[in-house]
């Protein structure tokens, strides 16, 4: 049985946050769980995915947020709880369905959870997604502990029925991240069963329908408000005059602050968990019996500049701060000293930080940046493309997966990103005005998740690229999870129709389409010659399992290579490849073999044939 | 209890957050309060992964620059680069076989030299242990008990308010079946070979 399903409540279990938020909504009787992954949110939905081979929970690794959000959105109309999953910049691509559906609402309960990521562990940025609860008008709950990011996603089900509007269960990456001991709470029994009772004055949101909406919605952000006035998520602890208000994580450090200072006595905090709509009775009485107030809140200034706006109303003048140059920042996350050294700093109590050696004498540490593995088949690409594009002045707009490191030197293929999906749409753009030769790459998951629309814009509008489907049969960058390509026989989940790359590009419109093999170097850099001559909108498919997932299927087949006597130290195999199987022993090219998976590439291109599959007992 | 905070820094793939859930569940067991938050976002790529584990009273799941009281490096050089999360009273334990990275391969840095680099550490800290735990691995049976290794070293020094039998507990829970007669030894192999030089 799996671990989150253990029916044992009061029973102490050490939980990732992700576990505890799966955990949360399996208690509130989840139907329905929907997502496209991204760290830090992936193994919440992992949870759900293994949990619906052995419950009545449905899941799905949705094609994009977007579909995820209306796939959700239509299980809890029907009247089953339901929950969407999905990283901070996925709510920019479901946005136009969730501001929307704010105004459509709920019947059962909806969660919308949206994993942040301050400091840009694994994103592209760094986006405050408090402000789509403002932007919404959506109710935002947010946990301060891993344990109650359980009790959180659990209560979020029920408040969303209440006010019959989808809840935004906000966390950061240091709860999706963290550990800690979670008791469990009673399972409550899935109700699977929907139905769609028809009113399409209620649902179909023409504008006549759509301005009762908004009233409707503005009524409910009203109702919204009276509960978060008296959330226990939103309270006050101690008595003294100083004021800390804060949120999340944040919440954690004020507290272990307030112990390391030994400032109990002086200072009072109000922790907001329930932070849209903002409880402004809450906040104006907080503020009215301190003299000042410090707002600890990673990201934007969210609370800040709502708290200072109540004081306003309520004449107050204390002073109140929280971002600013002596103060907080609005970048990457904070840490315990940090926020003990400006509490201290703000209030004026005295504190000595812990000395740290002096390291200016320590050694240079070469860095150790995240690698291509070793046999990866994007490696074999961005060699035969680079050998495909000698003599051309070529610009590579690259996306998002594990080949965006392919921008780092010696490959050097990457030269434009934003977001997923943007290869496609930006080398559109590129073709018309950058002056030189369009290259794109995109993986397979990203191409099914957003691609596809800047492929047709090329097709139709006579765009000039060659856009590189960097098809490794699976998402391997979040973790290898399904996407519409992947076949789920190899997985035990029968039932499903995997789309054909090829067929579909052709479909669309595309002239030339080619599918390569990565590793048969000299026949892909022939193909993908062609392509790149092509006048027009030409795609290139290079099919080939990543390798960790092959592995994880039991499917590696090849031999580890080894470097033979003939080799003369060219080096052209690290220079150009910079496989990670690679070292230098003695000045000579050694193959690590427990790393090696025989890809074979290096050996096709060692100017002297040094490098050949190891012998094995059996080839004796 | 005052709270203990432990680093924990390791090459992806050397089984750093594994030792990390042995201690969390070994506290669960000692009934000593744990949290703790790792970053492994790139894991399976070769990057550096960093877990931080507090012990005792605290909210916080994460460590400050200089705010370890332990750190466990399963690799030499990652104890020099990690060198900022210590103070001149942390207790460093560290892997003695280096993994140079790729980097060092394309001539991109040179691995430094390990003998001057951790007669640093020594001076700048409150105390080194090193020992060679791929190598007790291996004595072990699995080149892949490296992590139960340095966790037997890390018990040996007392500062973490964990016994060693809840520590054995944890590791026949949560290590395969299939691998827990090794983990034991190669626990009590890192227990033995601990001593501060």
């Amino acid at each position: 049985m799996h671990k989150l399903l253990t029916d044992q409540p009061g029973k102490e279990m050490l939980m990732l946050g992700n576990e505890a938020i799966a955990r949360g909504a399996i208690e509130a009787g989840l139907a329905c769980a929907t997502t496209y992954p991204g760290t830090p949110s992936s193994e919440i939905s992992l949870n759900f995915f293994q949990i619906s081979k052995e419950s009545a929970l449905y899941f799905e690794y949705s094609t994009n947020e977007k579909t995820a959000l209306e796939v959700a959105a239509a299980a809890a109309n029907c009247g089953v709880r339901s929950m969407c999953v999905m990283k901070h910049v996925g709510v920019n691509v479901a946005a136009d369905t969730l501001m929307t559906l704010a105004y459509v609402g709920v019947k059962a309960g909806l969660v919308i959870l949206t994993a942040d990521d301050p400091y840009m562990f694994s994103s592209q940025n760094e986006q405050d997604n408090r402000y789509y609860g403002k932007l919404s008008g959506l109710p935002i709950l947010e946990p301060s502990s891993v344990a109650e990011a359980r009790e959180i996603t659990a209560e979020a089900f029920a408040l969303s029925e209440m006010l019959q509007e989808p809840v935004i269960v906000r966390t950061t990456t240091r709860i999706n991240h963290s550990t800690a001991v979670v008791p469990l709470g009673p399972i409550q029994p899935p109700k699977t069963r929907g139905e769609f009772i028809r009113d399409p004055y209620q649902y179909v949101t023409v504008p006549a329908v759509s301005r009762r909406l908004h009233v409707k919605l503005l009524k409910n952000i009203e109702a919204a408000a009276a509960l978060s006035e008296k959330s226990t998520r939103n309270f006050i602890t101690g008595t003294g005059n100083l004021g800390i208000i804060c949120n999340g994580v944040s919440y954690n450090y004020v507290t272990d602050a307030i112990q390391d200072l030994q400032i109990m006595d002086k200072v009072s905090v109000l922790r907001m968990g329930f932070s849209h709509p903002i409880p402004a009775v809450l906040i104006k009485n907080f503020l009215s019996s301190k003299e000042m107030v410090l707002v600890v809140e990673e990201g934007e200034a969210y609370m800040e500049d709502a708290v200072k706006a109540l004081a306003q109303e309520a004449g107050l003048t204390l002073p109140i701060a929280g971002k600013g140059k002596t103060l907080f920042s609005r970048l990457g996350e904070f840490d315990p000293a940090m926020v003990r050294a400006v509490t201290a700093a703000y209030f004026d109590i005295p504190y000595e930080p812990k000395a740290v050696p002096d390291l200016t004498d320590m050694p240079e540490i070469p860095q150790r940046p995240p690698n291509l593995c070793a046999g990866c088949s994007h490696r074999a690409v961005f060699h035969a493309v680079k050998k495909a594009a000698e003599g051309l002045d070529v610009v590579y707009p690259t996306d998002i997966g594990c080949y965006t490191l392919g921008f780092l030197p010696p490959l050097s293929m990457g030269d434009f990103l934003i977001c997923m999906g943007s290869s496609s749409g930006t080398s559109g753009g590129f073709s018309r005005f950058a002056g030189k030769k369009v290259v794109a790459y995109i993986g397979d998951s990203t191409f099914f998740h957003s691609g596809i629309p800047g492929l047709i814009n090329g097709v139709f509008n006579n765009h000039d690229f060659t856009l590189i489907i960097l098809d490794n049969r699976t998402t391997a960058m979040t973790g290898h999870q399904p996407n519409p390509g992947v076949d789920m026989e190899e997985l035990n989940f029968p039932g499903y129709n995997p789309i054909d790359i090829e067929a579909l590009v052709k479909a669309l419109g595309v002239k030339h389409v080619a599918v390569i093999k990565p590793f048969n170097l000299k026949k892909s850099i022939a193909q993908l010659k062609e392509a790149l001559n092509f006048k027009g909108v030409s795609v290139v498919i290079a099919k080939e399992k990543c390798t960790l997932y092959a592995k994880s299927l039991k499917q590696l087949r090849g031999k580890p290579f080894y470097v033979s006597d003939r080799c003369k130290n060219h080096r052209d195999c690290i220079n150009e490849l910079a496989c990670p199987a690679f070292y230098i022993a003695d000045n000579q090219v050694r193959i690590n073999p427990t790393l090696c998976v025989g890809c074979s590439v290096c050996a096709q291109i060692c100017p002297e044939h040094a490098i050949s599959p190891l012998k094995t007992k059996e080839d004796q | 209890m005052k709270p203990k905070r432990l680093i924990i820094v390791a090459v992806g793939g050397q089984g750093n957050l594994l030792a990390s859930r042995i201690l969390g569940e070994a506290a669960l067991l000692s009934g000593v309060p744990v949290r703790m938050s790792e970053i492994h976002g790139m894991a399976q790529r070769g990057g550096v992964v960093e877990s931080a584990i507090i012990f005792g009273e605290a909210q916080s799941t994460i460590i400050s620059d200089g705010e370890a009281d332990v750190l466990v490096s399963f690799e030499p050089s990652e104890a020099m680069r990690a060198m900022n999360r210590c103070n001149s009273q942390t207790m460093v334990i560290t892997n003695l076989s280096p993994l140079p990275p790729f980097t060092t391969t394309i001539g991109r840095g040179v691995y430094p030299d390990l003998n001057s680099g951790l007669s640093l550490i020594r001076k700048k800290t409150g105390g080194l242990i090193t020992l060679d735990a791929t190598d007790l691995a291996l004595k072990a049976g699995n080149v892949m008990a490296v992590n139960t290794v340095l966790l037997g070293a890390l018990i040996r020094t007392g500062i973490l308010p964990l016994s060693a039998e809840n520590v054995r507990n944890a590791i026949r829970t949560r290590t395969k079946k299939a691998t827990v007669e090794v983990n034991l030894k190669a626990f009590e192999l890192g227990y033995e070979a601990a001593q501060i030089v």
